[in-house]
C-alpha cells in the first residue's frame, strides 16, 4: 500500500468530481506526492546521519537531532497528504450507496439499465451536495491545521545552517550543523505555495458549490 | 507478496461486507498499512545504527539494543496488521464455497450457461445463515487479535512512549551505560497515532459485532411475525419461479449424491428464511 495505491483510490473518485475538484487532485498527485516521492524524500534521507554537532560526546547528536526535529519534514508532509486526500471517500462512499440503492430498485422490479448505472454521471445535489461540501471543508481544515503545525514547529519555515542545543548529554552549548538547509528551504517553500494554491482551489471549489445551489433555488422559485 | 497484495485479496472480501466492514478496511489501509509504509517505516530504519551508547566496548550497543527492542515496532505493526486483516479471508473462502454450490446447482437444473455463471459471480452473498457466523467469528478473531497486539505493545513498551535515554549494565557493558535511542519524539508521536487508529478499528469491530446481531434479531422476529414472506437465497429463489419442486426432486434423485445432501439439510432452499441460529 503506497501512494500508487492511494492514486488509485482516489482516481475513482475524481469521476464524480467537479472541474476544479479534477484540477486539485492533479495539483495534489503531481506537484505535491510525485515532488516528494521523487525528490523530497532524497534531500531529508541523510537528515540525522547528516547532522553534525561539535562534541564528540555520545549521544550528544542524538538528543540535539530529536530536540530541534520532533517529527521530520517529510512524516508531516505524507501525514498531511493522507489526511487532506481521504475525505474525498466520504464522497466515494455517497456515491457507492446511491448507486446500491438504485440497485435495489431495480431489483425490486423498477427498470434501470445496469450498465447505464455504473456510468452514469451522479450529479453533486441534495445529501450527496453536503457530503462533498463537507469532504471539501474537511480538507481545507486540515490543510490549515498541517500549516499551522509547521509554523509552529520550525519557527518560520526557514531550516537554519546552525543550531545551538544544550540538551543533556551534551556537556556545553554545542554547534549543531544541519544537511542540505538551502535545499530544504526551498522545497519547504515550495510545498507550502502548493498547499496555498490548493488551499485557493478548494475555497473555489466551496464558493461554486454554494453559488450552483443558490442560482438552482432562484431559478426553481420563479 | 507485499503490502499491495494483500490489498488485492482483500478487496474482494470488501463486496461481501457490511458497510462498516468496509470502513473498517479503508481505515486499515490508508492510516495504518499505508502510514506505516510511507512514514513510520523510514522513522525506524535508522533504529539500530542510530543508537547510540556511551561507551567504546565493542558488543555493548548491540546487547542494549536487543535488550531494550526485543522486537521492534515496525514488525509487530506489520505482525499485527497482517493478522488482523487475514480473519476476513475466512470470510472470502465461506462465500467462494457457495458461489461453487449455488453453480453447481445451475448446472444440475440446466442453467450452465456462462451468463449465468458470471452472475453468480456477480451478486453479494447476504450473510445470512452460516456465512452469519463464518463473520461474526471473523470479527472476533480481529478484535482479540488487536486487544493482544495492544497488550503485548504496552508489555514490551510501557506507557507507549519513547524514552530519550536508557541506562544499560548488561553484560559486556562495563557499568552502567548511558544509551541514546534515535529519533524518540517522532517515534512516540507515530506509536500514539496507530495506537489511536487501532483503537478506531476496534470501536467499528464492536459496532459491527452489534450491527450483526441487532440486524440478524429482526429478521428473525420479522420471520416468526411472517413466515411465509422468507426471501431465499438469490437462486433458491430464481428457479422456484421456473421449476416446481417436484421436478428439482427428481433431477437430485438422478445426479449428485452430494448436492442431494445439501438440499436434504436445507429443505427450503427456495425459501429459505434467513434463519438466525443465534437468538
Amino acid at each position: 500500500m503506497d501512494w500508487g495505491s492511494l492514486q488509485a483510490v482516489l482516481g475513482g473518485v475524481n469521476k464524480h468530481s467537479t472541474s476544479i475538484g479534477k484540477i486539485w487532485l492533479t495539483v495534489l498527485f503531481i506537484f505535491r506526492i510525485m515532488i516528494l516521492v521523487v525528490a523530497a524524500e532524497r534531500v531529508w534521507g541523510d537528515e540525522q546521519q547528516d547532522f553534525v554537532c561539535n562534541t564528540l560526546q555520545p549521544g550528544c547528536r542524538n538528543v540535539c537531532y530529536d530536540h530541534f526535529f520532533p517529527i521530520s519534514h517529510i512524516r508531516l508532509w505524507a501525514l498531511q497528504l493522507i489526511f487532506v486526500s481521504t475525505p474525498a471517500l466520504l464522497v466515494a462512499m455517497h456515491v457507492a450507496y446511491t448507486r446500491h440503492e438504485k440497485k435495489r430498485r431495480f431489483r425490486n422490479g423498477e427498470k434501470i439499465d445496469i450498465e447505464e448505472l455504473k456510468n452514469e454521471k451522479i450529479h453533486i445535489r441534495g445529501a450527496l451536495w453536503w457530503t462533498y461540501t463537507s469532504s471539501i471543508f474537511f480538507r481545507l481544515v486540515f490543510e490549515a491545521v498541517f500549516m499551522y503545525v509547521f509554523y509552529y514547529m520550525y519557527d518560520g519555515y526557514q531550516m537554519p545552517r546552525l543550531v545551538k542545543c544544550d540538551a543533556w548529554p551534551c556537556p556545553n552549548v554545542v554547534d549543531c550543523f544541519v544537511s542540505r538547509p538551502t535545499e530544504k528551504t526551498t522545497f519547504t517553500i515550495f510545498m507550502l505555495a502548493v498547499s496555498g494554491i490548493c488551499i485557493t482551489l478548494n475555497l473555489a471549489e466551496l464558493c461554486y458549490l454554494v453559488m450552483k445551489i443558490c442560482t438552482k433555488d432562484s431559478k426553481k422559485t420563479p | 507478496m507485499n503490502w499491495a497484495g494483500l490489498y488485492t485479496v482483500l478487496s474482494g472480501v470488501n463486496r461481501h461486507s457490511t458497510a462498516i466492514g468496509r470502513i473498517w478496511l479503508s481505515v486499515i489501509f490508508i492510516f495504518r498499512i499505508m502510514v506505516l509504509v510511507v512514514a513510520a517505516e523510514s522513522v525506524w530504519g535508522d533504529e539500530k545504527s542510530a543508537f547510540t551508547c556511551n561507551t567504546q566496548q565493542p558488543g555493548c550497543n548491540s546487547v542494549c539494543y536487543d535488550h531494550f527492542f526485543p522486537i521492534s515496532h515496525i514488525r509487530l505493526w506489520a505482525l499485527q496488521l497482517i493478522l488482523v486483516t487475514t480473519p476476513a479471508l475466512l470470510v472470502a473462502m465461506h462465500v467462494a464455497y457457495q458461489q461453487h454450490q449455488e453453480k453447481k446447482l445451475l448446472v444440475l437444473t440446466g442453467h450452465g450457461d456462462p451468463k449465468h455463471m458470471e452472475e453468480v459471480k456477480k451478486h453479494k452473498m447476504r450473510i445470512s445463515g452460516s456465512l452469519w457466523w463464518t463473520y461474526v467469528c471473523s470479527v472476533v478473531f480481529r478484535l482479540l487479535f488487536e486487544a493482544v497486539f495492544m497488550y503485548i505493545f504496552y508489555m514490551l513498551y510501557p506507557g507507549y512512549q519513547m524514552v530519550r535515554l536508557v541506562k544499560c549494565e548488561a553484560y559486556p557493558c562495563p557499568n552502567i551505560v548511558d544509551c541514546f535511542i534515535s529519533r524518540p519524539t517522532e517515534k512516540t508521536i507515530f506509536t500514539v497515532f496507530m495506537l489511536v487508529t487501532s483503537s478506531i478499528c476496534i470501536v467499528l469491530n464492536m459496532a459491527e459485532l452489534v450491527y450483526l446481531v441487532v440486524r440478524a434479531c429482526a429478521r428473525r422476529s420479522q420471520h416468526n411475525s411472517n413466515p411465509s414472506s422468507g426471501k431465499g437465497s438469490f437462486y433458491g429463489h430464481k428457479l422456484s419461479s421456473e421449476y416446481k419442486q417436484n421436478e428439482i426432486n427428481q433431477l437430485l434423485t438422478e445426479q449428485d449424491g452430494s448436492l442431494k445432501d445439501m438440499l436434504r439439510r436445507n429443505p427450503g432452499l427456495q425459501d429459505k428464511g434467513d434463519r438466525c441460529s443465534a437468538c
